[in-house]
């Protein structure tokens, strides 16, 4: 179960499965897995990551270098999945190739609590979410600063677990400050939901935190982590800086 | 469906798109019902690309093949390919849609001379994305967008090629959506961009097949054209779909051997998965990753393919096969010879397989092939 609460800002801190390589991506999961975080995301290695900055595109590319495969993602998920709820960010092509209905039976299995899929809008998601739906996974939705009134319905709609509220019209990566509309946004989620709303992109400070407190149930950080990762550093200390920051 | 060819094509895009590509259709549709669009489309089609271009009897190749093969001349097009009838149609959309940065991916550097070109004519800022690869083997195109005033950015991921310069395109478009334009290249891309694209290129195929009438009295029975993601193709495909008589053949890059790996035979080889926003025939390992590719010609080295191809596919309407880089390279040399037209790599293959075939063949020459000398020179 997903350990986000409505009024408290809980902490989703996010890593490639598999980078640098498979036992630093196992140590870090498990040391991020060990702290009151609200989930630990795990990326799915991906050759053509659309939505990402180069810091996610670098660990991603690595993490394939290295063999990471999906089952090698599903293993991974289940190692942590005891300690921390763990949800997926996938991109839809290696779901297909795995098969909708198989990767959701063995994430099920693996004790996965949702998946996000960002570059499947609620419109292309039929077959798919259904398949999450049958195995107990949350289908996370994104609403982005660019989505009409018309679509944070469609996405609210669709969403289970949480809405995940891009902060920035952009891709991932760590931003000196979040784009000043940041709160805007986040209400008129909030006008259109009972479930709780993560915030996502650009997430990386402290500072940041305070913003978001408030506004959003979560905040999820992912390149300003993986950086830590990527430059031989234990991302703890800085999502325990984060978790602080949070209260 | 809405989007779809059978069940290829759709929406595989961030949400952060899905707004401004439902502006992007809205605009379109109405700019194509609009008499005034056509009219400025028309008159900058006459003027600007010299429009139309020939229907032409090569008569040596038809000799020395033993058949009777006829050019649709797309190299004739200001910037010397089929790409600028797609990057004008465009760029007009994009200045009706109030947006004056246009961006842009090129493999061979054809579709990014071609928009660069219709921003220099119309004013609008332009940046073009091209992999560090490409760059090195169309260095001339890369001076040419830089002449016009296109800012040329070098992709450095992947296979530093066609597909992470689209990856990069799409990048800057989810960054810069609310003020810029993507012009995609091909007819690939999510929804509308695969049917826009075909739109507007089918003015190859239907004045093609209006000159091919008046010049023999009847129809070709084979359509031959090369295919990458497929947008010259497309263009000319589209006014014979209906012809049920008329045969159409996609050629593919077959690389160094589709058996050996080394290729960019997407229809030859692939299966359907999700690249760039649509769902398509795709080279992509058991894994669902996208498989490095290799052709001699930049245009045609994409791991996917436009959707509509693979819904023709299926539907065993056209059919597609794969040709090698030396058989391109060969027949490069020869239509030069006998027939005084350089043509590009890419309808190389074309041209490959059209002197394979017996009786009646219309080739699609999509373009010219000045670009391809330094690389002609090293071989």
């Amino acid at each position: 179960m997903l350990r986000i609460e409505k009024g408290a800002l809980g902490l989703i801190p996010y890593l490639m499965a598999g980078h640098p390589d498979r036992d630093r991506s196992r140590a870090a999961a498990r040391s991020l897995a060990a702290l009151p975080i609200a989930a630990l995301e795990l990326g799915i290695p991906f050759s053509d990551p659309l939505a990402d900055g180069p810091v996610i595109q670098r660990a991603g590319q690595q993490a394939l270098d290295g063999g990471m495969t999906v089952a090698d993602c599903l293993e991974l998920a289940a190692d942590v999945a005891g300690r921390a709820p763990v949800i997926f960010m996938s991109y839809i092509n290696p779901i297909l190739a795995y098969g909708p209905e198989r990767f959701a039976a063995d994430a099920e299995a693996a004790g996965v609590a949702g998946v996000i899929v960002p570059d499947l809008p609620p419109e292309e998601s039929g077959s798919v979410s259904a398949a999450f739906k049958a195995h107990r996974l949350a289908s996370i939705f994104l609403v982005a600063p660019t989505s009409s009134e018309e679509r944070i319905k469609l996405i609210c709609a669709a969403s289970s677990g949480f809405v995940y509220c891009v902060t920035l019209t952009g891709i991932t990566g760590a931003r000196a400050e979040l784009p000043p509309d940041v709160g805007e946004l986040l209400g008129r989620v909030r006008a259109r939901t009972r479930l709780p709303i993560a915030a996502g992109f650009g997430i990386s400070r402290p500072e940041h935190l305070g913003t978001l407190r408030g506004a959003a149930d979560a905040a999820v950080v992912g390149s300003a982590v993986v950086h830590e990762l990527a430059e031989g550093r234990d991302p703890a200390r800085l999502v325990r800086e984060l978790l602080a920051a949070c209260r | 469906m809405r989007g779809r060819f059978g069940i290829y094509g759709g929406q595989y895009v961030p949400e952060t798109l899905m707004s401004p590509l439902a502006e992007l259709e809205a605009a379109w549709t109405a700019a194509r019902s609009d008499p005034g669009y056509a009219a400025e489309l028309e008159r900058h089609r006459r003027t600007f690309i010299g429009r139309p271009t020939p229907l032409y009897f090569a008569e040596r190749l038809s000799a020395e093949h033993g058949n009777r093969i006829h050019l649709k001349r797309e190299d004739l097009c200001h910037t010397g390919a089929h790409k600028v009838n797609n990057a004008l149609g465009q760029a007009l959309l994009a200045i009706r849609m109030g947006k004056r940065r246009i961006i842009a991916e090129t493999g061979a550097g054809q579709h990014g001379v071609a928009t660069a070109t219709l921003c220099a004519r119309f004013g609008l800022d332009c940046t073009v994305y091209m992999g560090r690869e490409d760059m090195r083997r169309q260095a001339v195109n890369v001076q040419r967008m830089r002449l016009l005033g296109a800012e040329v950015v070098e992709v450095t991921a992947g296979t530093m090629t066609l597909k992470d310069a689209t990856s990069e395109a799409i990048r800057d478009w989810v960054t810069n959506v609310r003020t810029t334009h993507y012009i995609i290249g091909s007819a690939v891309g999510p929804h509308p961009y695969p049917e826009m694209v075909r739109d507007l290129q089918r003015v190859i195929g239907d004045e093609a097949r209006a000159q091919y009438l008046a010049a023999e009295g009847r129809l070709p029975e084979v359509v031959v054209a090369c295919v990458g993601g497929g947008s010259n193709a497309i263009g000319i495909f589209t006014a014979f779909v209906g012809d049920e008589d008329v045969r159409l053949v996609g050629v593919e890059a077959g690389g160094s051997g589709v058996a050996g790996g080394k290729h960019a035979a997407s229809l030859v080889a692939g299966r359907p998965g999700v690249l760039h926003g649509a769902l398509s025939y795709l080279l992509q390992d058991a894994d669902g990753q996208v498989l490095p590719t290799h052709s001699v010609s930049a245009g045609l080295d994409y791991p996917g393919v436009g959707p509509e191809h693979s819904f023709l596919r299926d539907a065993e309407r056209a059919e597609y096969v794969a040709v090698e880089d030396g058989q391109a390279v060969a027949a490069l040399r020869l239509c030069t010879r006998l027939e005084g037209i350089l043509p590009a790599l890419e309808p190389a293959h074309a041209l490959h397989h059209a002197g394979t075939l017996p009786g009646r063949v219309l080739v699609c020459l999509s373009g010219r092939g000045d670009k391809d000398l330094d690389n002609l020179a090293a071989d």
